[in-house]
């Protein structure tokens, strides 16, 4: 079966082909890769952003994809057990990077990672946590698709009512109806929009993860493991 | 895009699982299991107004053929009715492209969950009510392939269904037009299952019997019963059916019936579900079973307890009648 791998492409000689399936996978694991470093080493967050910089210009180098077999595990398992490996041979060799020298040109906000790190409770350890930030990037990376694929389509309002129904920390949520008043709809097609942005959602999603796996039995395990938890 | 709290992360993870029923007729309930291949769903026909299980895969066209797998045991439900087989009501593809299948739901519990509760007489009659079904579709040319305790349920009214026919075998007789193709077309993947030289293996660890563990592609009806065995032994034993010989509780009798169930040789072992429910049926009335040759003092047991009351009798007359003479004799 082809199919379009971030990471096979990132293992490329081609340095412009791997540049761009670089950054497509930093765009899903920085948060992670961060906030892991953060908690797992309690390091300053000058020192986690430095880090971070230093990890993906390594991937960049082909330094650590090359070595990496989805038939002996998970990526997101691998990256986690590389930025430890490097964290510790920097410690090792006490050759930790200043501030910002040698940094990969990759632009990512850490400011607003340590804002997010600030206001969500702690609870577990470094790893879950990182298993929690690959899925809270691999949503964001669905949605920004999604937003894509509506805007392209024509289908903008299915967008917003997804965004303003099932993105908004809003507690209570706004009833179907208080939505149709407000976008001038029916309420069944508020019910429908919704149903078709979830729908889209979700296919999204499995594609982002498709991308950023490299073999269907590898997609199919990362897929059970954002869609096989129970729901209570 | 801006990032997305820990709450909103949940509920999205939430909407991910939800099978989308748009354009169909059932309206979600609730979540009511996972297993290897999907989950399974609470929902409400809303043209029938009754309350049906929805079983739907984790993902849309799978690679593993998991769909055309669940669309299989659907038309192997459709075949068997019987009160003992679980009816299924629908099977298709939803909105999302997630294939489902719809069937009775069953209120209650599985044979697993309820057997701490029950005697040792309940036990042997629920294994009766076991067997009936099954019999019923090898009748048909369908072995279960994947009889365990998960997989038997109890309704609330002491119903027992048989569930879960996605590894079952469809036997040559039993097909009709393209049903060949789909059986042949079945490859499986679960944690269940497992690869050898020979074929592939379905089943579950500990109840499939040794020739369907070898991946033998000559797998008949005699397999579901050595199942059926391991079933006895663990309603017994209330553990793992590889514990029987380490059990010293379970009677000579029951024990020899499932080890006459489970024996390695499908010759050797009960040839239908009637034949072994008939030995169980034996035991509980008190009777000599087939799989098991007593001995003096265990059949002078036996016919003792069978028949108390009369022996309790005769003693007693023939005690009175020996006192009545020793009496008449001063």
């Amino acid at each position: 079966m082809t199919r379009h791998s971030l990471v096979l492409a990132a293992q490329s000689n081609d340095p412009a082909t791997r540049s761009r399936a670089i950054e497509a996978i930093a765009a899903a694991y920085w948060r992670p890769v961060y906030k892991y470093v953060r908690m797992k080493w309690n390091i300053a967050p000058e020192d986690a952003a430095d880090f971070t910089q230093e990890f993906f210009t390594r991937l960049l180098e082909k330094e650590f994809l090359d070595s990496y077999e989805s038939s002996k595990g998970r990526l997101r398992t691998f990256l986690r057990t590389c930025a430890d490996r490097l964290f510790m041979n920097q410690e090792r060799d006490s050759k930790r990077l200043k501030r910002g020298v040698g940094s990969a040109h990759l632009s990512l906000d850490f400011i607003e990672a340590e804002q997010e790190l600030a206001r969500e409770l702690r609870s577990g350890t470094p790893e879950d946590s990182f298993d929690k930030e690959w899925v809270r990037s691999i949503f964001v990376l669905g949605l920004a698709r999604l937003q894509a694929i509506c805007e392209s389509g024509g289908k903008l309002i299915h967008f917003e009512l997804f965004e303003r129904y099932d993105l908004e920390d809003a507690d209570p949520k706004p009833s179907y109806a208080q939505l149709a008043t407000e976008f001038g709809l029916a309420t069944t097609d508020v019910t429908n929009y919704l149903a078709f942005a979830r729908r889209e959602f979700r296919r999204c999603v499995l594609e982002q993860l498709r991308e950023m796996t490299t073999s269907e039995e590898e997609f199919r395990r990362e897929a059970q493991a954002l869609l096989g938890v129970k729901l209570t | 895009m801006k990032s997305l709290s820990d709450r909103v992360v949940a509920r999205l993870h939430a909407d991910m699982q939800l099978p989308d029923l748009t354009g169909t007729r059932y309206n979600l309930l609730q979540y009511l299991a996972c297993g290897g291949m999907g989950s399974v769903w609470l929902a409400e026909d809303t043209v029938l107004k009754r309350r049906v299980a929805l079983k739907v895969l984790d993902l849309a066209a799978p690679a593993d053929g998991l769909d055309v797998r669940l669309l299989r045991e659907a038309r192997i439900l459709a075949r068997l009715e019987h009160h003992g087989i679980v009816p299924v009501h629908d099977a298709g593809t939803l909105a999302d492209g997630r294939a489902f299948c719809c069937m009775k739901y069953v209120e209650g519990q599985t044979l697993a969950q309820q057997i701490a509760t029950l005697n040792l007489p309940d036990r042997l009659r629920l294994l009766e009510r076991i067997a009936e079904p099954l019999d019923f579709a090898h009748a048909r040319g369908f072995i279960h392939r994947d009889l365990k305790p998960d997989n038997v349920m109890i309704g609330a009214f002491g119903e027992v269904l048989v569930m879960d026919w996605g590894l079952a075998k469809v036997g040559v007789t039993s097909l009709e037009g393209g049903e060949a193709e789909i059986a042949t077309a079945v490859q499986t993947t679960q944690h269940s299952l497992r690869v050898t030289g020979q074929g592939i293996v379905l089943g579950t660890r500990g109840y499939m019997s040794p020739e369907q563990a070898r991946g033998d592609i000559e797998v008949d009806h005699r397999s579901d019963i050595f199942s059926l065995g391991a079933i006895l032994t663990f309603m017994l034993t209330g553990s793992a059916p590889e514990e029987l010989a380490a059990s010293g509780t379970v009677p000579r009798p029951l024990r020899a019936i499932c080890e006459k169930a489970m024996a390695a040789d499908p010759n050797a072992r009960y040839q239908s579900g009637r034949e072994m429910t008939a030995d169980i049926t034996h035991y509980l009335n008190g009777e000599p079973v087939s799989a098991y040759t007593e001995g003096l003092l265990e059949r002078s047991g036996r016919v003792f307890v069978r028949h108390r009351t009369a022996v309790v009798l005769v003693a007693v007359y023939l005690i009175m009648r020996v006192l009545f003479i020793l009496f008449a004799r001063r």
